[in-house]
């Protein structure tokens, strides 16, 4: 049995790591919450700008190639990773599914690029040897959109230049607090337009292919900027997880060690009483 | 006089919703002016500053990369940036500009002309609007 001072001693260091793990679960929680307003605040804008794409894409036939499907010969995968672990199964889920994609998908390293948003995606394809086109590593918490405009735009071109010849997108989606799920969504070319125009009819200035030309680049680079605040948002969430889950783990132990310290103090006295007793036995 | 409500959303959240009795901006072909019962209209905008017209008061805002959906009664701008004057930071927009025009006297290649020529308009559109 360990000794006391033993066992007192990992008493303390449990609860030092709990203080900590407790104190980032409230920092996650935090940030969450500022995660999920920006997810929200994010809304109208998508909204609007897939009304006013689907209404146009639905009522013309102009054709436009990010609307239409060619032959792939080269797939582009952009995969939202945290940039720091400790965040429970948040990273190695989006890359186990990605991953598996891939090398059910592809043969050689040719036939796909992989643009990582997050240090943890990238160390990863880096470590395997898959081609990463694209990176951008240690963004902020809370990210704007001026923050990965240039990414979305380069990626946004590496299709209309046909080095891609379509792009899905990894990342963890926020159901709730306690729950993410891993998402993969193919984004260009775009193909769901569902049609979901309130009837109106438009005028164009100055016509219709014209302002395709504009909006569908800004609509692809829209979709990747809301699947990043809700990978953000699923982040803090599964930190927030992981570290309450870590603190009541430091809890259950603190018990169980304090416990076998009183039973070793018992002994211990229980012992040293016998002593005693065995002692003045032998005095006698 | 007749209103049309106008609200201005970026990517960060909505910028502004309120009503006004005229809204001025420069779409990527021409100014346009949008008087309440406009007939549906979609353009895409220039880099600009965007004038939202109220009697005699004005309020201004520097757009960029945005288009305009007009309906009778509604003005929506959806924009990737959106700026009063008062939220422009001048000295970054003056820093920026000269950094775009010291790139463009550099000759490279084609890419980056277009993007330093982006950024130059970006500059000074934010220095007009909080200037004026």
């Amino acid at each position: 049995m360990a000794s006391l001072r033993e066992i007192k001693g990992r008493i303390d260091s449990t609860s030092k790591t709990k203080k900590i793990t407790k104190a980032m679960e409230m920092v996650s929680a935090s940030k969450m919450n500022k995660a999920e307003q920006n997810a929200k605040s994010f809304v109208p804008y998508s909204e609007k700008i897939q009304e006013v794409v689907g209404s146009i894409a639905s009522n013309t036939d102009a054709a436009h190639p990010m609307l239409s499907k060619r032959e792939v010969k080269k797939t582009g995968y952009l995969v939202i990773t945290s940039d720091r672990g400790l965040a429970g199964a948040y990273n190695s889920s989006v890359l186990r599914s990605l991953y598996k994609t891939v090398h059910e998908r592809h043969q050689s390293a040719d036939e796909y690029t992989i643009i990582a948003i997050g240090r943890m995606g990238y160390d990863f394809c880096k470590k395997r040897n898959m081609p990463v086109a694209k990176s951008i590593l240690g963004l902020a918490d809370q990210p704007n959109f001026a923050d990965i405009k240039d990414l979305a735009s380069e990626t946004v071109q590496m299709f209309s230049d046909e080095e891609i010849d379509e792009l899905n997108i990894f990342y963890n989606h926020y159901v709730s607090a306690i729950s993410q799920q891993v998402t993969m969504k193919k984004l260009l070319p775009i193909t769901d337009m569902a049609s979901k125009s309130s009837g109106s009819q438009y005028e164009y200035e100055p016509d219709q292919e014209q302002i395709l030309k504009v909006l569908l680049p800004q609509y692809a680079e829209s979709l990747i900027y809301g699947a990043l605040l809700d990978g953000k948002a699923s982040e803090h969430a599964a930190r927030m997880t992981a570290m309450r889950s870590a603190t009541d783990n430091a809890n259950e132990l603190i018990d169980d060690l304090t416990l076998s310290y009183n039973r070793a103090r018992q002994a211990a006295i229980t012992q040293e009483i016998t002593e005693i007793i065995g002692g003045v036995a032998a005095l006698e | 006089m007749k209103t049309l409500t106008v609200s201005v959303v970026t990517p960060d959240g909505p910028v502004m919703e309120d009503s006004f009795e005229m809204v001025s901006c420069k779409a990527e072909n021409g100014e346009l002016g949008i008087l309440p019962g406009h007939i549906p209209l979609v353009a895409p905008l220039a880099i600009n500053v965007v004038r939202l017209i109220n009697g005699s008061d004005e309020q201004k805002l520097a757009i960029n990369g945005g288009f305009l959906e007009v309906r009778p009664d509604k003005v929506t701008i959806l924009a990737q940036s959106a700026e009063k004057p008062s939220d422009i930071d001048v000295e970054r927009a003056r820093a920026a500009k000269e950094r775009a025009e010291r790139r463009l006297q550099s000759k490279q290649d084609d890419v980056d002309f277009l993007r330093a020529e982006l950024a130059l308009k970006r500059a000074a559109n934010r220095i007009n609007a909080a200037q004026r």
